[in-house]
Parts: structure tokens; C-alpha cells; sequence
């Protein structure tokens, strides 16, 4: 298998599954073996992709040419190659949780929704492996019209309601603006093809930059900057795991992907800093970043609060484009990674929690970590690399975001990072707080009357295993980050600071 | 033979028409006239593979040559015209068999067909003659056979509104073809001439006088009328909403296209010598109507319950978009509008078909009526889903490539607020296209729906085969945009900048 041939593959398997998906849909043991297999070699083609990366090749598949001197083409980098990474191990992990989640909860429709999810994983590599503006807008529009019937999934009244929020909002944005600001690139400079010095470099210049950059920032809405991140707490009347790799990790990957990608490779950085004011996306992303902690606060429902949660750090990821700086670019795709193994293990262990204690509220996680101490476990873990502290991997991210602000002199980006830490600490340890420190109450103590003594009762184990796995990458990726921070380093050309020897351990471990 | 085929185009429906009185037994007129369509369609694709190849055809009536007799002159833009009309034609004959037994009286079947092949005589005539008196009396033609079948919906299923909409589209559709005459006899009273080239010779130097200018104004407003646009849309929605299925999704994808055509000889060929975009503020006004059009026609067709007159106006604001092409007034926009003029007339027909075959098993085409019909009429609804979703413009569909060059021409033309008016108006669309497929996918029927079920081959293959085009058309869209690149600089050459 060479690279080129990849490319497509990458594409076509969870199509291919997708559709054997639904031919064993009568069977569901035999369906769900073939999620698994699907994802599983969805991962090995991607790992099998990357040492190439890693060595610097840029493989390219044209899929068609659409008309003349516009195709639809793939083509792997570094950034692309990041998030395929961490959409198809994920998946892997999510799969085995949906398993669980979906029989023990006896949820209708399961070939829809397997279906479905197979295609939103081919939409997120044709957006991660897209090599041009073309391209990664239509898989874009993809993954949104994929993910609709996940979001209605329960098809009630209120289902149907989030639902046309969420294709609402999206459309809107991307075909209002998004789409505006493409066709404006395509006959400003005659080409969409992402190019390292930015495909507008040398066209534009002055206000027109400031006006394409806000139709592309506002265009993009699944990276959920403020006002457009609506959509994203409707989503999450969705099945939770539709809302731990989709609402955490592929979709609005996708979108902040595309924010860093347009940032780059779209504009270039310096563009950029070259046009004066540009930098008021920062200033959306510092607000977006604040004001969603704010609300976070004061959600008692748990998936809500982790919604608001993930409008904040969508927006570190911004903010670290935004500041300019090639170090905390490297930053911002460090945290599009660690984000999603941090963010979907907070998912996992709130639908782990719904399905054995059947609570949806922060204020019924009195005492539930003696009750599930895995599921609580991980938890922890996945607060504390949302607060950023280590031993886990948000520190990392916030890392190099701090030290991008610091070199750039963006102290207002320093300041919103140090309040935003203490912001996440306040809405995410009371709930650790309560779930070990205080006693239970409620009819869910089913053991009896005294406090003390607790049966275990966790989730079914598919969705302890998934839980636990993520939890742990989140510790592992703390002190072995060399692959995605290899690949970031290669993206922004910084002085690669990780030896060719963490490169060929990288190929030997694939 | 080929010689005589641009002659053959239009006389083979012309004199199959009143065979079909004669023949009158109902399966053989059927087997006769599908014979007849289909042969019209293998001449319009020879047709169009001569002139992408060779260029240009000329082709004089009865060897009388051109200021005498009639020319028949076909270029690219006008085979392409013939090319959509005789493909429409044929499939949606090849539709029509079960859906015009359940809604046309028995004994009148054998006239439909007659109709449907003078209608189609019309429309091809219209397009391939290059004198402009000609092109009136094919008009007529059209008109008439037009009101006639529309007026059919009248029959079985006790539709007493369609003779209603035939009578306001007869008054209406008169005056524009009145209007269109007068324009034309003042030309020939300023010029002696009804040749469409000789036309474009001679009026420059008459065109400073009020009656030529007054030509002018009667002649577009005539052919507004025929092609509906704002504000001289209002008889279009009835029209289509009453009529028999079949003849819906015939004229919807024919009848206003050609009117457009005749918009653009008018601007590019026969007043092509005169800089009509720099001397009169005939492109505003084009605009300006284009984007009301637009807005009005999507707006109007969000609140339709009735899906057919929701499809009506949406043809109202597609129409705006191609008119949108002509007047931003460069290549990409024209262009747009030109390949716009195929794409839509695809997918529009495979809308009305599927609807048709919706009103064949539930009796209604509210979209009340459209419940839960994603599970009992899987096909006919994924092919409504797949056009309509090439309606709206989105990637990978043929309405996408449309919009796609319409944008750029606004843009080029430095008009980012019609850029941006034509996003909006998507919008508006993809909230009417939605809220169909939120009835047929995600909403449980009132009652339940046991006859409903597809329709027959004869129905879902011609209907697919659209739809399946707009999906073609929008992935690979080399052939297309190639050929609407050409026309384009072929029009835009004439005229003086």
C-alpha cells in the first residue's frame, strides 16, 4: 500500500462499513462487530499513513475534477494527519462505549445511528485530509447533514427542536458566510488550494483581509465562537455517545481544525499579523472563552455544563491561532488533541452515570463516586486536564498557548487563560468534590441504610473499559506527546525541537 | 439526411400531432408519440454534437434564403435549449402513462397526447428559428397547446380549479404574446426586416428613435410575462398547481427556460449590436427584478402548504438567479445563468415527477399529506430529497455549480450584497426544502398509509434519471460549464463594450 492509495482508503472504509452496517442490520451482534472492525482498520490505515508524515512526504489523491481547475482532492499534512489520528482512535474507543450504552438503554433506531456515525467519520476525513478550500467546505457541509438524525435520535418534540437549532445555526453560517468568503478567495486569487504562505498572501491587503477573516472565523460555525455556539448545548439532547465523539471531538474538532487550517493555510500568518486590527479574534475568542465558563457555572445539568465547558476550550484553540505566534499555533493543535481525549472522557462518564444511576444532574452526584469509582475516576483525571494542571495533558496545550501570549506581549490572552483556569476549577471540583466527599442520598442507595457501605454498581463494562482508556491516554499523552507535538511543530516549520529518534520510535511503535 | 435535421426537429412533432387524432387507439398513440419524442431527442443531440464540434447551422425553409424566406439558425446556446426541451419532453412522456390515466378523462387521452406533442413543437420551434414573426407564431403554438393542457386537470379527479388557472395563464399569457408582437411589428416598421441577423444589422442605426426603443420596452416586458418573473409571475403558481402532474413537470422545466432563451437573443443577437447594458438601465432593471424574484419567490414558497405552488415559486426565485446572470452582465454570471438553465430544468422536473407520483397514491400534494412517506415511498421520496437538495445548492449537486459561478459573476462584478442576496435566498430554500423532509423522514402519517407505495418503473426511471443527472452534473461539471463558457463569450462577442 503506498500513501496516494491511503488517502482514499481512509475515505472509503467507513463508507464501506457504513453500508455493510446497514446490510446487517437484523443483526445486531454482527453489525456492531463490523463498527468495530471499521474503526479498527480506519486506525490502522491512518497509523500506517503517519511515519510518512512524519518523514515529511505529502501524499495527494485528486478524486475528481469538478470543473477546470477546481477538484476535489486529498492530500495528508501534518494538521490533517493530527486530528485523522485522534477522530479514528477515538472512534475505536467510542464504539465499544456505544455498545454498551446503546443495549443497556434500549435505544430504538440502533442502525441509523451506527450508519450515521460511520458517516460523520468519513465527512471527518475527508475535512481532516482536504487539500483544498473546496474540498474540506463540502465534507464540512457533510458532517453536518450526517449528524443531523444523531442529534434527533430520540425523535421527541424537544429532539426535533435542537435539531433545527443545530442544522440552523450551522447552515447558516456556512453557506451565509463561509461560503461567500470561498468564492470570494476563488475569484480574488484563482485557486483554493491551502498553500503554507496562505493562499491570499500578496492578493489582498488592508480592510478586505479583516472582512474575509470574519466570514470565514463566523462562517465557521462548529468551532462554536460566541454568538454562533448555540447549537452545540441544543446537540446535547443527543444519546451521550453522540455527544462524547461528535459534540466533544469529531465535530467540533472539525470546526476549530478548519479555524486553524484557514488561519494557515487560507490567510497565512504573515498576513495576518501584517493587517492591523486582525487581531479582534482574539478578542472574540478571550470573550467566548470567559463567558462560556461563566454559564458553565451555573448549569445543574451535568451534559449541559460539559457543553458550555466545550464552547470555552473550542475557543483556546482559537485564541492560540489567534495570538499569531507559531508557538501557539503549535498550542492550538496540541489542545485540539488533548481537548478530545480530556472532553470524551467527561462524556463517557456522564452517560456512564445516566445509564446506572439514571441521574442527569450535578446536584444528584452526592456521594456517586463510591458507587462508581472508575467512572468517577476518570472523571477526575479528565476535570483536572480541563483545569490544565499536570500530571495530564491539558497542561501541555495551555502551555504553549501561555508562552505564544508571553512572547507576542498579548498579556490580555495571559490574563483570560489564568482566570479561565480558576473559572474551570470552580465548576468542575465541586462535582469531584461532592461525588467522594459527600454521602449519597436519594433512593439510590439500594444497599441499605447506612451511608458507609456502598456495592459497586458501575456502568456495563464495554463503557468502564472505553472510560477508563481514555482517562488513562489523557495521563499517558502528559509525558509521551511526542507524535502529535512532532506533527504540530512540522505544521507552523518551528525549530523542531524533538529529536529524529522520537520519529523512528513512532514508526516502530506503528 | 442530417442536412434536413434542424427542419426535422420541429416538423417531426409538428405533423405527429394531429397522427395522434387519427390513430386515436389509445396504446398505439402512446407507442406512436414516444417514437416521435424519441427521435426528436436523438436529433437534438446529433444537433448539439455538430455545433460543439462544427459551429454554427443555417438552415433556410424550402431553399428560400434568408430575407425571403425563413432561417432556421442554430448555435450552441440554442441547440443546448433544443437539447434540454426534447430530453424533457421524452422522459416525462415516458413518465406520463399511469399518472395522466388517474388524473385525465379517459376519453381525452389520445388529445393529451396530441397537445403534448404540438406544446413540444412550440418550444422547439420557438427556440431554433432565426426570425423573429416565426418565433411568435411557435409561441402561440405553445400558448395555446399550453392552456389547453393545463385546463386538463379539470378531469378526473375533479380539479374544477385548473380551468380557472388555463383561463388567467390564457389572459395573461395573451398579452405577453401581444406585447411581444407589437414589439416585433415596430421593428419591422422602422427596419423591413424580421430576420433575426439582419435585425442586428440594421436596428443600431434606427435606435435612437422612440419607436425602436419602445420595441424594446414592449418586447421585454412580453417575454417577462412568459418567463414569469416579478412582478409578472402571479398566473405561474396556479398554473403549475393545477395542472395535470405531467404537464407540471414538462412546463416547469421547458416553458420558462425558453422564454429566457428569447430574452437573450433579443438582448445578445438581435439588439447585439447595441450596448443595451451601457445605453439603457435595462441590466438594473434586470437586477432588480432578478433579486425581488429571488427573495419573493423563496419567501412566497415557504409558506405554501401546497407543495406544487411551493415548487412554483421556488421556479419563481430560480428564474431570478438565471435573470440575475444576464443582467450582472459578465461572462462568469452569464455563464451561470446558462448552465442554470439545464441544471434547473433537471432537477425541477424530477421534483414535480416525484410529487406527482405522491398525488398518485395519497390524492393530495399537501405537504400534510407527505407524513411518514419516507418509509412507504422510499424511492419517489429520495429522488424529491436528492433534487431538492440540488434546489437549494448544496456541494456535489448541480445547483451548487450554479451558485457557485453566480456568486463569483456578482463578485466580479463588485456587487457583494447580490453575492450575498443569492446566500440568502439558498437559505430561504433550504428552509422550504426541509420542511418536506422533516414530514416525509422524521413526522408519523395522521392515518396510516397502506396504498401508499412507488409507482411503477415507467414513473421512478425517468424520474430517477433526473435526479441522478443533478448529481452527475454537480460532481463532474467539466462538460456543462464548458459549453455554458463557450455560449457565453459567443453572446457576450456581439456586444460592444
Amino acid at each position: 500500500m503506498t500513501p496516494e492509495i491511503a488517502l482514499p482508503l481512509m475515505l472509503i472504509t467507513p463508507i464501506l462499513g457504513g453500508l455493510l452496517i446497514v446490510a446487517a442490520g437484523r443483526h445486531p451482534n454482527l453489525r456492531e462487530t463490523i463498527t468495530l472492525v471499521t474503526a479498527v482498520s480506519l486506525f490502522l490505515i491512518t497509523a500506517f499513513l503517519t511515519p510518512h508524515i512524519l518523514h515529511g512526504a505529502l501524499p495527494e489523491h485528486v478524486l475528481v475534477e469538478m470543473m477546470p481547475g477546481m477538484a476535489l482532492t486529498l492530500k495528508a499534512d501534518p494538521l490533517g494527519i493530527v486530528f485523522a489520528l485522534v477522530a479514528s482512535i477515538l472512534w475505536i474507543i467510542n464504539s465499544l462505549y456505544s455498545i454498551g450504552y446503546m443495549r443497556k438503554n434500549g435505544e430504538k433506531n440502533q442502525t441509523r445511528f451506527y450508519l450515521c456515525f460511520a458517516l460523520a467519520l468519513a465527512s471527518v476525513m475527508g475535512i481532516a485530509l482536504a487539500g483544498n478550500m473546496l474540498t474540506l467546505f463540502i465534507f464540512y457541509e457533510a458532517l453536518t447533514l450526517v449528524t443531523y438524525p444523531l442529534v434527533t435520535h430520540a425523535g421527541t418534540k424537544k429532539a426535533k427542536k435542537a435539531g433545527r437549532t443545530y442544522l440552523g445555526i450551522l447552515l447558516v453560517s456556512s453557506i451565509g458566510f463561509q461560503m461567500l468568503a470561498m468564492i470570494w478567495t476563488w475569484s480574488i486569487s484563482g485557486t483554493l488550494t491551502f498553500s503554507p504562505e496562505g493562499i491570499l498572501a500578496g492578493h489582498v491587503e488592508g480592510p478586505m483581509v479583516l472582512i474575509l477573516l470574519a466570514l470565514y472565523m463566523f462562517g465557521i460555525g462548529k468551532a462554536a465562537l460566541m454568538p454562533l455556539h448555540r447549537w452545540l448545548p441544543a446537540a446535547m439532547v443527543a444519546p451521550t455517545p453522540v455527544s462524547a465523539l461528535l459534540h466533544a471531538v469529531a465535530v467540533v474538532k472539525a470546526g476549530v481544525f478548519t479555524v486553524v487550517r484557514v488561519v494557515m493555510h487560507v490567510f497565512g500568518l504573515d498576513l495576518l499579523n501584517a493587517t492591523s486590527n486582525s487581531n479582534w479574534l482574539l478578542y472574540v475568542a478571550c470573550f467566548t472563552i470567559i463567558t462560556a465558563s461563566v454559564i458553565a457555572l451555573h448549569q445543574n445539568n451535568l451534559k449541559r455544563r460539559l457543553a458550555y465547558s466545550t464552547v470555552s476550550q473550542l475557543s483556546y484553540v482559537v485564541l492560540g491561532a489567534a495570538i499569531l505566534a507559531p508557538i501557539s499555533m503549535v498550542g492550538a493543535v496540541m489542545h485540539i488533541v488533548v481537548h478530545a481525549f480530556g472532553k470524551i472522557t467527561l462524556f463517557f462518564a456522564a452517560g456512564a452515570i445516566y445509564t446506572a444511576q439514571h441521574k442527569t444532574l450535578v446536584s444528584e452526584l452526592d456521594g456517586i463516586g463510591r458507587i462508581m469509582p472508575w467512572t468517577m475516576g476518570a472523571f477526575t483525571i479528565g476535570a483536572i486536564s480541563m483545569v490544565g494542571l499536570p500530571p495530564t495533558a491539558g497542561f501541555l496545550s495551555k502551555w504553549f498557548i501561555l508562552q505564544g501570549a508571553m512572547e507576542t506581549g498579548q498579556s490580555i490572552a495571559v490574563v483570560v487563560v489564568v482566570i479561565s483556569t480558576l473559572l474551570n476549577a470552580a465548576y468542575f471540583l465541586p462535582i469531584v468534590y461532592r461525588a467522594f466527599f459527600l454521602s449519597p442520598t436519594g433512593n439510590s442507595d439500594t444497599t441499605g441504610d447506612t451511608p458507609t457501605q456502598h456495592v459497586i454498581s458501575e456502568a456495563p463494562l464495554p463503557m468502564v473499559i472505553a472510560l477508563s482508556t481514555t482517562a488513562a491516554c489523557t495521563l499517558l499523552l502528559f509525558f509521551y506527546p511526542e507524535v502529535p507535538l512532532t506533527l504540530a511543530t512540522m505544521l507552523t516549520g518551528t525549530t523542531n525541537t524533538v529529536s529524529s529518534g522520537v520519529i523512528n520510535l513512532a514508526m516502530e511503535t506503528f | 439526411m442530417t442536412a434536413h435535421l434542424p427542419v426535422l426537429q420541429v416538423v417531426l412533432p409538428l405533423m405527429a400531432a394531429p397522427l395522434c387524432v387519427v390513430i386515436r387507439q389509445l396504446t398505439l398513440v402512446r407507442l406512436f408519440s414516444l417514437v416521435v419524442t424519441g427521435t426528436a431527442f436523438l436529433i437534438s443531440a446529433t444537433l448539439l454534437y455538430q455545433v460543439n464540434t462544427a459551429g454554427p447551422i443555417s438552415y433556410a425553409i424550402g431553399n428560400w434564403p434568408a430575407p425571403y424566406g425563413i432561417e432556421y439558425r442554430i448555435d450552441l446556446l440554442n441547440a443546448v435549449l433544443l437539447f434540454i426541451i426534447s430530453l424533457i419532453g421524452f422522459l416525462v412522456l415516458i413518465y406520463s402513462k399511469n399518472s395522466i390515466a388517474r388524473e385525465i378523462t379517459q376519453n381525452r387521452l389520445y388529445l393529451f397526447h396530441s397537445l403534448y406533442l404540438l406544446c413540444m413543437t412550440g418550444l422547439l420551434g420557438m427556440v431554433i428559428t432565426g426570425d423573429v414573426f416565426n418565433l411568435f407564431v411557435f409561441l402561440e403554438i405553445t400558448a395555446l397547446s399550453s392552456y389547453a393542457l393545463i385546463a386538463m386537470g379539470g378531469g378526473r379527479l375533479g380539479n374544477p380549479q385548473a380551468l380557472y388557472a388555463a383561463f388567467r395563464y390564457l389572459i395573461l399569457g395573451t398579452l405577453g404574446g401581444t406585447f411581444y408582437i407589437i414589439g416585433v411589428g415596430l421593428m419591422y416598421m422602422m427596419t423591413g426586416a424580421l430576420n433575426m441577423a439582419d435585425l442586428a444589422r440594421l436596428l443600431p442605426s434606427v435606435f435612437d428613435t422612440t419607436t425602436i426603443q419602445a420595441a424594446l420596452g414592449f418586447l421585454v416586458v412580453g417575454i417577462t410575462l412568459k418567463m414569469a418573473l416579478f412582478p409578472l409571475h402571479m398566473w405561474q403558481a396556479a398554473a403549475y398547481a393545477r395542472a395535470p402532474s405531467t404537464v407540471s413537470s414538462f412546463l416547469a422545466a421547458t416553458a420558462t427556460k425558453v422564454a429566457v432563451y428569447v430574452q437573450l437573443r433579443m438582448i445578445f443577437t438581435v439588439f447585439g449590436q447595441i450596448p443595451l447594458f451601457r445605453d439603457t438601465p435595462l441590466d438594473e432593471i434586470l437586477i432588480v427584478l432578478a433579486l425581488s424574484s429571488m427573495i419573493i419567490g423563496s419567501l412566497s414558497a415557504v409558506y405554501q402548504k401546497d407543495m406544487r405552488r411551493m415548487l412554483a415559486f421556488s421556479s419563481l426565485a430560480q428564474i431570478g438567479y438565471i435573470v440575475l446572470g444576464i443582467g450582472l452582465n459578465n461572462a462568469t454570471a452569464l455563464s451561470a445563468s446558462i448552465v442554470h438553465l439545464f441544471n434547473h430544468a433537471l432537477m425541477k422536473s424530477a421534483l414535480f415527477m416525484a410529487l406527482g407520483a405522491v398525488f398518485m397514491s395519497t390524492h393530495s400534494v399537501k405537504r400534510g399529506a407527505m407524513r411518514g412517506l419516507g418509509r412507504n415511498m422510499p424511492i419517489t421520496m429520495a429522488a424529491f430529497v436528492v433534487a431538492g437538495l440540488s434546489l437549494i445548492g448544496v456541494p456535489l449537486t448541480s445547483g451548487f455549480i450554479s451558485k457557485w459561478l453566480l456568486v463569483q459573476g456578482a463578485l466580479e462584478s463588485g456587487m457583494w450584497p447580490v453575492a450575498l442576496m443569492i446566500l440568502v435566498s439558498s437559505l430561504l430554500s433550504i428552509i422550504y426544502i426541509w420542511k418536506v423532509v422533516e414530514a416525509a423522514y422524521f413526522k408519523k402519517p395522521k392515518r396510516a398509509l397502506p396504498k401508499a407505495r412507488d409507482p411503477g418503473p415507467t414513473m421512478w426511471v425517468p424520474m430517477w434519471i433526473l435526479a441522478a443527472a443533478s448529481i452527475w452534473f454537480g460532481v463532474d461539471a467539466g462538460t456543462t460549464v464548458g459549453i455554458a463558457n463557450k455560449v457565453a463569450e459567443t453572446l457576450l462577442g456581439g456586444v460592444p463594450q
